[in-house]
């Protein structure tokens, strides 16, 4: 397995397990299938389970987890002991998950700029974007954000001088070496290139998130036509 | 039952403990900013650990009650109301119906929280009743109250404190209270300036010397744009010269980020689960309700703990809490 881990405190009701410093797919996806046995095991005063880049956050609560010497040394031994036993196989190996983008136009203003400032033409942006399949890397920044790694560097463009008081959800942007999806309408200084028909949050779906950390992303290009079609599609 | 807002106040959301299971969704785990103050108010009325409350932020709103009602008031001393007759706080109150609770001046503390017998029937959203505004998430619609709005309110498990409703009867008053209350620290609510103890964090080392100085010698003030998210922190010196960003990973309630300003943020309720900011300390849970009692302006301190250290205290205020709630137990059938 991975270096051995190293379990941090975070506070009084929380601990991290760190597996390295670096953005690696790989290590990342070690990280997921290990957050997804462990909440599986369902580890008693455990509340929360979130994997990032490079750890795994454990949030408890202390009475629950109770035990003799103090509350964190006994979880970590507990958490320690158990990661001792774990493969680090992907728990779902390889889900795919497709994003239908409608490029460009209204959907996406910040295109063509970006084409120019990249030297390249819109359909060469659109080629490179929907040609890379992209990792979830973790979820954060608002419900259902995922920070997608695997950007092609030729499209890496800085932020907008002047964010945006509201980005439309369903925006696929991009910023500096990083793309994502706007799950909420939310204010943004991303470069907007296109839109999904398709809703990344639903607070009332199980799970209430299109994307889960571990998934591997793609765009796929589609009309305005199309666009309009699925999201009829989904409202009924 | 029902519960009808005529005024809104600054900011009244329905909080309860929390939506936990989901932050590797990216969903914040919100309720409410005071949760002691919050736990006792449903101790107080009966109610089980999970009923929300309302949150009441400085200027509190207008409520009119269309049922007699249990209810109870708890954490800042925001001057209530009832009919114009002042009604105390950390005590069980029975009102009636068409009674009319208002609030004046904020004279200690924050935000208050008010609980009523049989909860606040919104919808559960992922496990939760909380109010997560960002996403529009939980609560009533997802939002903050508004005038007319009518918060419908879930039926009574049981008849606590039968006294309380014989003595209403033969009052003129539109509520009545018992003479017991519960002690809820509020004295500590105006202490200046306030000390709040804090765990050394992740990125504690990776601070020079001063930097840790600066953040325990510093008087700070809490800043006028803190909200439920964090409380920013200003102060005469800056906490400088740690690393500039961190790869992304999860903060907690009570995580103190410090961004290239040097300026202090202490995550609270409404946090994002993840953030890329060093993390220099954590605030004892056992303290986070009197960061959230502040206001803007007000003065604090931080005092440096062991892991140990507050744990251990976190298990006494745990204690705490049940003898508080075996000693309101033995009232609720007075």
């Amino acid at each position: 397995m991975l270096t051995a881990p190293r379990l941090v405190p975070m506070g009084d009701q929380a601990l991290i397990v760190e597996f390295g410093e670096r953005i690696d797919p790989a290590l990342s996806a070690q990280i997921v299938a290990l957050a997804q046995r462990l909440r599986e095991s369902h580890p008693i005063g455990v509340v929360d389970i979130v994997p990032a880049y490079a750890t795994l956050a454990l949030h408890y609560d202390s009475a629950a987890v109770g035990a003799g010497t103090s509350p964190y040394e006994a979880l970590s031994e507990i958490i320690s002991a158990w990661l001792k036993t774990q493969s680090v196989e992907p728990v779902n190996a390889g889900r795919l998950v497709e994003i239908p983008c409608c490029y460009g136009g209204a959907f996406g203003e910040d295109l063509e700029a970006l084409a120019n400032n990249r030297g390249l033409s819109v359909d060469e942006v659109i080629a490179i974007h929907s040609g890379a399949t992209y990792h979830v890397h973790m979820l954060g920044f608002v419900p259902g954000f995922a920070y997608l790694g695997g950007l092609d560097q030729r499209l890496a463009t800085p932020r907008r001088d002047t964010p945006r008081p509201r980005v439309p959800a369903g925006s696929v942007a991009i910023a500096g070496e990083q793309t994502a999806v706007y799950p909420l309408d939310t204010p943004g200084g991303w470069q907007i290139i296109g839109r999904t028909p398709l809703q990344l949050f639903r607070p009332t779906a199980s799970p209430p998130s299109l994307l889960n950390a571990g998934d591997a992303v793609r765009f796929v290009p589609i009309s305005a036509h199309e666009f309009d079609k699925q999201t009829k599609a989904q409202q009924t | 039952m029902s519960v009808t807002v005529i005024k809104s106040g600054m900011l009244t959301t329905l909080q309860d403990r929390g939506r936990y299971g989901f932050q590797h969704y990216g969903v914040p785990v919100s309720g409410a900013m005071d949760l002691f103050s919050h736990r006792i108010a449903n101790i107080l009325t009966a109610n089980d650990a999970d009923e929300a409350t309302l949150e009441i932020t400085l200027r509190g709103p207008r409520l009119r009650f269309e049922d007699d009602s249990l209810i109870a008031m708890c954490g800042a001393d925001l001057s209530p109301v009832i009919d114009g007759m002042p009604v105390p706080e950390g005590k069980a109150l029975r009102v009636r119906a068409g009674a009319v609770l208002d609030f004046g001046a904020p004279t200690a503390g924050c935000r208050a929280y008010l609980a009523i017998h049989g909860g606040f029937d919104v919808p559960m959203v992922m496990g939760s009743r909380s109010t997560y505004e960002t996403a529009h998430l939980g609560g009533f619609e997802g939002r903050a109250l508004r005038p007319a709005d009518v918060l419908p309110v879930g039926g009574a498990k049981s008849s606590p404190y039968p006294g309380l409703a014989q003595q209403i009867a033969s009052s003129k008053l539109n509520f009545s209270a018992p003479k017991w209350a519960v002690n809820q620290h509020i004295e500590k609510l105006g202490r200046s300036p306030q000390i709040v103890r804090i765990l050394a964090g992740r990125h504690w080392d990776a601070f020079p010397a001063a930097a840790r100085d600066a953040l325990l010698a510093t008087e700070f003030r809490l800043a006028v744009d803190s909200n439920r998210m964090g409380c920013r922190l200003e102060g005469s010196a800056a906490v400088t010269g740690g690393p500039a960003e961190i790869l992304s990973e999860a903060v907690t309630f009570g995580t103190i980020q410090i961004p290239p300003s040097g300026k202090p943020i202490v995550l609270m309720a409404d946090r994002q689960t993840v953030g890329g900011y060093p993390k220099i300390a954590e605030v004892a849970t056992v303290d986070l309700h009197l960061l959230a009692q502040l206001r803007p302006g007000e003065r604090l301190r931080f005092e440096l703990v062991s892991l140990a250290q507050a744990q251990a205290l976190w298990l006494k205020r745990e204690q705490e809490m049940i003898t508080i709630r075996e000693a309101v137990g033995k009232h609720l059938n007075e």
